[in-house]
């Protein structure tokens, strides 16, 4: 018995919708199955992971904090995977994002005006695409790989911000805490609602979506980004610029995770701190995929992965289970993702050595 | 000369780690696949082999486990890469993410617990040889495993009929299919090579190296052995001068912490990342060597027609 792939003559519609949902509830059923073996009762232990966020007042405002820079990252990683531009270092960016926009409160804490916080946006977003620059002009300079420089730099970004927060940025009145001083009032993203902490971040990320969603559906740069990424021969033949299309995705790409690092400092933190990242810009290439690198799709992986992050938390506290455990999920269902994704391509056949037998997927 | 001899000693546990990764990995991408799961397969390696090796008093069984922890892992990767077709690339980060979010949770009642360290052994004759004896002949097995692995891989790529097979594969998957050869069987050993590879290496970090379990212990090691392999051109001799390079800048930072010099510790740390940035842009330039090595299906699912 094996498994063979038999390419289907075009694309399942109806698996390129249901196979985000079909890897989910695998998932859960080996989330189950892993609580079961560690001695859980998979049904409380699920709830607590995912239904249990969403139960509160408070809590939906945890979770649109933690979600937005989700989807900001995957907004833009989810344009740069589908021009075939693989940028693993948003987390680097991210990282950038916040330290270039923190600029203004701390470096000149005694500017207090309401331009601090716009330019601090734009600061974190230049801050971000600059540092996505290096590996875009490595690639079409050099044609360095791209995966390797930009993961390389995360590691450099995260290096630095600890030496800022430790060294020159740290709060002179901190008590040698390695942490940079309070932001003052003018430099905080505010609150959107009064019911709680969500912040403008939350908006941002809606409006990336929105906007990226029309780009790619209605615009010619849309157009180039798909035939760039599927087709880069044909590209090139429609006159379309590979090198031009690699520093657009991720020059924006860049910028939509540092606009997601300054918000989170600026909104969630409120000061630097030697770690303001909890793995986001990594999570992020789980949420693209999920989306099937669509922005609307982003939006709702994004929010199931803040609900991952939410519900592990929680867990942690009822359960007392590792934290841990969240990252295994959340690896576990980009597997699951990429497994179902064959799917929509091919038809899953279980062969015996004899003859072809029962077929799955006949859609 | 004593200190030189010591520092050496450091440099060739600081490299060997690097050169295991990065050998396994370029037997995988000879045969056509990129696996980026090498620094998830490795850091499965280090949490396996130290909790076995805590549990069992013996390092040498943690080895075994932490070679079959990347194992286990290499083969996820490759049911879904080879026998769903899946997006290499996708696919290989997923293999981290869930190598490193796995590693955390199965370490998390060992952190702060002593290890069992990997005790060399002397092998006689040769240890007694001045400066190249203590350096060479005085480590610990797996030291000796990584010289045995490198010379065997150039020999097997390009010395057997086996290697040339593998090569083709990696070459053109289409003709050799055409052959009759079994282009997916061979991936899956290769790509399960590269698995034992990847967790032997975390086994050297987590027993010999600084034998305790750190979460993210590995710290990017798995993909400065991804750049090696890029920076060797595909060579298996070629990655012993980038893995010893490496592990030299890894332990001259080290050095240079200790020595303090008013260099900020985090730009020193950051040295070895910069470093592989460098190497690569070095390496890239010139695009006709860069052509000419790389594997050509490289990174190309590969389903056969029936």
């Amino acid at each position: 018995m094996r498994l063979e792939l038999e390419k289907r003559s075009e694309h399942s519609t109806f698996y390129s919708i249901a196979s985000p949902f079909i890897a989910i509830g695998l998932t859960l059923v080996f989330g189950a199955i892993l609580f079961a073996v560690i001695g859980e009762d998979p049904a409380e232990a699920l709830y607590i992971y995912f239904v249990s966020p969403l139960t509160s007042t408070w809590s939906l405002h945890e979770l649109a904090v933690k979600s937005a820079p989700l989807i900001l990252i995957g907004a833009g990683l989810s344009l740069c995977f589908l021009s075939s531009n693989w940028n693993i270092g948003a987390e680097g960016q991210f990282v950038m994002g916040a330290v270039v926009g923190s600029m203004m409160p701390i470096v000149f804490p005694d500017v207090q005006n309401s331009l601090v916080l716009p330019l601090m946006i734009i600061m974190g977003m230049a801050g971000g695409a600059a540092y996505a620059f290096i590996p875009a002009f490595l690639k079409t300079r050099f044609g360095t790989n791209e995966i390797l420089t930009s993961l390389m730099l995360v590691y450099v970004a995260q290096l630095f911000l600890d030496w800022l927060v430790r060294g020159p940025w740290r709060n002179p009145e901190g008590f040698n805490f390695p942490e940079s001083r309070a932001f003052h009032e003018y430099a905080i993203l505010p609150e959107v609602l009064e019911s709680g902490r969500a912040h403008y971040g939350a908006v941002f990320a809606i409006l990336a979506v929105l906007g990226l969603a029309i780009l790619l559906s209605k615009t010619l740069k849309g157009f180039e980004i798909q035939v760039t990424g599927q087709a880069p021969r044909a590209g090139r033949f429609g006159g379309f610029s590979t090198a031009k299309m690699t520093f657009f995705a991720f020059l924006l790409s860049g910028a939509l995770a540092g606009l997601a690092g300054v918000s989170e400092v600026s909104g969630a933190v409120q000061q630097l701190r030697p770690v303001v990242s909890p793995g986001y810009g990594f999570t992020a290439i789980i949420v693209a995929f999920l989306g099937r690198l669509n922005p609307i799709g982003v939006l709702f992986a994004g929010i199931l992965l803040g609900i991952s992050y939410l519900g592990g938390e929680e867990a942690q506290i009822v359960l007392g289970l590792s934290d841990k455990i969240t990252r295994v999920f959340q690896g576990m269902l980009l597997f699951f993702v990429l497994a179902c994704d064959t799917l929509i391509l091919y038809r899953i056949r279980l062969v015996s050595k004899r003859a072809p037998s029962l077929a799955m997927g006949e859609n | 000369m004593e200190l030189a001899v010591a520092v050496i000693i450091t440099i060739v546990t600081a490299a060997t780690p690097l050169l295991i990764a990065a050998t396994g990995e370029l037997v995988v991408e000879r045969s056509g696949v990129l696996n980026l799961g090498v620094e998830g397969m490795m850091v499965i390696g280090a949490v396996v082999a130290f909790a076995i090796a805590h549990g069992t008093g013996s390092p040498y069984m943690g080895i075994i486990g932490g070679i079959a922890a990347g194992v286990f892992l290499s083969l996820l990767f490759g049911f879904l890469t080879l026998t769903l077709a899946t997006n290499q690339v996708a696919t290989g980060l997923a293999l981290t993410l869930l190598g490193l979010g796995l590693s955390g949770a199965i370490g998390e009642p060992y952190v702060g617990l002593p290890g069992t360290k990997l005790q060399p052994i002397e092998i006689p004759l040769l240890a007694d040889i001045p400066f190249f004896g203590p350096v060479f002949f005085k480590q610990d097995i797996i030291v000796y495993v990584s010289f045995a692995l490198v010379a065997g891989v150039a020999w097997f790529l390009f010395r057997t009929r086996s290697g040339l097979t593998l090569r083709s594969v990696g070459d053109s998957q289409t003709s050799a299919h055409t052959l009759g050869i079994p282009v997916i069987r061979i991936r899956y050993l290769a790509v399960m090579f590269g698995g034992a590879c990847a967790g032997l290496a975390g086994a050297q970090l987590s027993l010999a190296y600084t034998p305790q379990w750190v979460e993210n212990m590995t710290a990017g090691r798995g993909w400065i052995a991804l750049a090696l392999v890029v920076f060797a051109s595909w060579r298996p001799l070629r990655v012993i001068a980038g893995a010893y390079l490496f592990g030299a800048v890894t332990i001259g930072q080290l050095h240079a912490q200790a020595l303090g010099f008013g260099i900020p510790s985090q730009l020193l740390s950051s040295l070895p990342y910069l470093a592989t940035i460098a190497v690569l842009v070095i390496i890239s330039r010139d695009r006709r060597l860069t052509l000419v090595n790389t594997p050509a299906s490289l990174g190309k699912p590969f389903v056969p027609d029936r």
